[in-house]
């Protein structure tokens, strides 16, 4: 049992042009695991939000490396989104609806909040100066009992 | 993002078409800001029907324009979007204050 099916990683700089490319990646990733439409969804927007967060906020106008590294083990996506950029100073602040320190720049504080109610799980690690690391997962529920043993053990192709 | 002004109507409609995130909405933000400063609408239409995705870009998208369009006496409504993009707006709480329609593809 959670035996590791698959993996990937991904690298790519800092560039809000990339979060397309990111997000469709880690979709194509995901889709091993037969997800419905909807489910496809909500993992490109909480890639896109853990992505452009990492872009704006952790690097800001600097150049740096985004890093993505995707797991499916048994029916779970698992996605962690790294950046070495500033970091966050106040977590539990950060994860408030509404909340941004980007006011100006027409941000709207939802991304965190998207992020948490469109994954199953969402938790953030920080440090000031250092960088920021967001791992999500989701549970791909559309399999019957039968795929499921199929899917640990054989590759789908 | 392409967009019609009905003069008869006073109504503006600006037609989205590319997937919004934070690396399209600059754009999106400046030419749509043009178009209701210009034409001075009393009614502005943003038409989802080609947006295949939005993240949260989109609704500072939103309700930027609408403060905008607000302040120059026009209302805003969206038309045609998604199921997963109303789930973005559902959660901003921006349906509150912005209505949804369908429209028949007048932009179009
Ligand atoms: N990778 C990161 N590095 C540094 N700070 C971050 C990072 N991710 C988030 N933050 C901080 O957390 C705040 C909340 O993030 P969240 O995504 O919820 O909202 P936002 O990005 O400000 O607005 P929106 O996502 O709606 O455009 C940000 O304003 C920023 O201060
Ligand atoms: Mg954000």
């Amino acid at each position: 049992m959670n035996k590791l099916n698959n993996e990937m990683k991904l690298e790519f700089l800092s560039k809000s042009s990339n979060e397309a490319f990111a997000r469709i990646t880690v979709a194509a990733f995901a889709a091993q695991l037969d997800p419905t439409i909807e489910e496809l969804a909500d993992i490109k927007t909480a890639v896109s939000e853990a992505v452009t967060n990492a872009i704006i906020h952790g690097y800001e106008e600097k150049k740096g490396v985004v890093k993505i590294r995707g797991q499916i083990i048994g029916e779970e996506l698992i996605i962690e989104i790294a950046d070495n950029g500033k970091g966050i100073e106040d977590i539990e602040m950060a994860k408030q609806p509404l909340y941004t320190t980007k006011p100006n720049l027409e941000r709207s504080g939802m991304g965190f909040t998207i992020m948490e109610s469109f994954m199953d799980e969402v938790e953030i690690e920080s440090i000031l100066g250092i960088g920021t690391k967001v791992t999500m997962k989701k549970k791909i529920k559309s399999h019957t009992e039968e795929d499921e043993e199929n899917l640990q053990f054989t590759p789908s192709c | 993002m392409e967009s019609k002004y009905y003069n008869e109507d006073k109504l503006l409609i600006i037609k989205l078409t590319e997937e919004i995130d934070e690396c399209t909405v600059q754009k999106i933000r400046r030419k749509a800001d043009y178009e209701i400063e210009r034409n001075m609408p009393r009614k502005v239409i943003f038409d989802f029907d080609s947006v295949t995705f939005m993240d949260s870009a989109g609704i500072g998208l939103i309700i930027g324009r609408y403060r905008i369009a607000n302040m120059l006496g026009a209302t805003v409504e969206i038309a045609n979007i998604n199921d997963s993009i109303k789930k973005v707006l559902e959660l901003s709480g921006i349906l509150k204050i912005i209505k949804i329609i369908e429209t028949e593809a007048k932009a179009g």
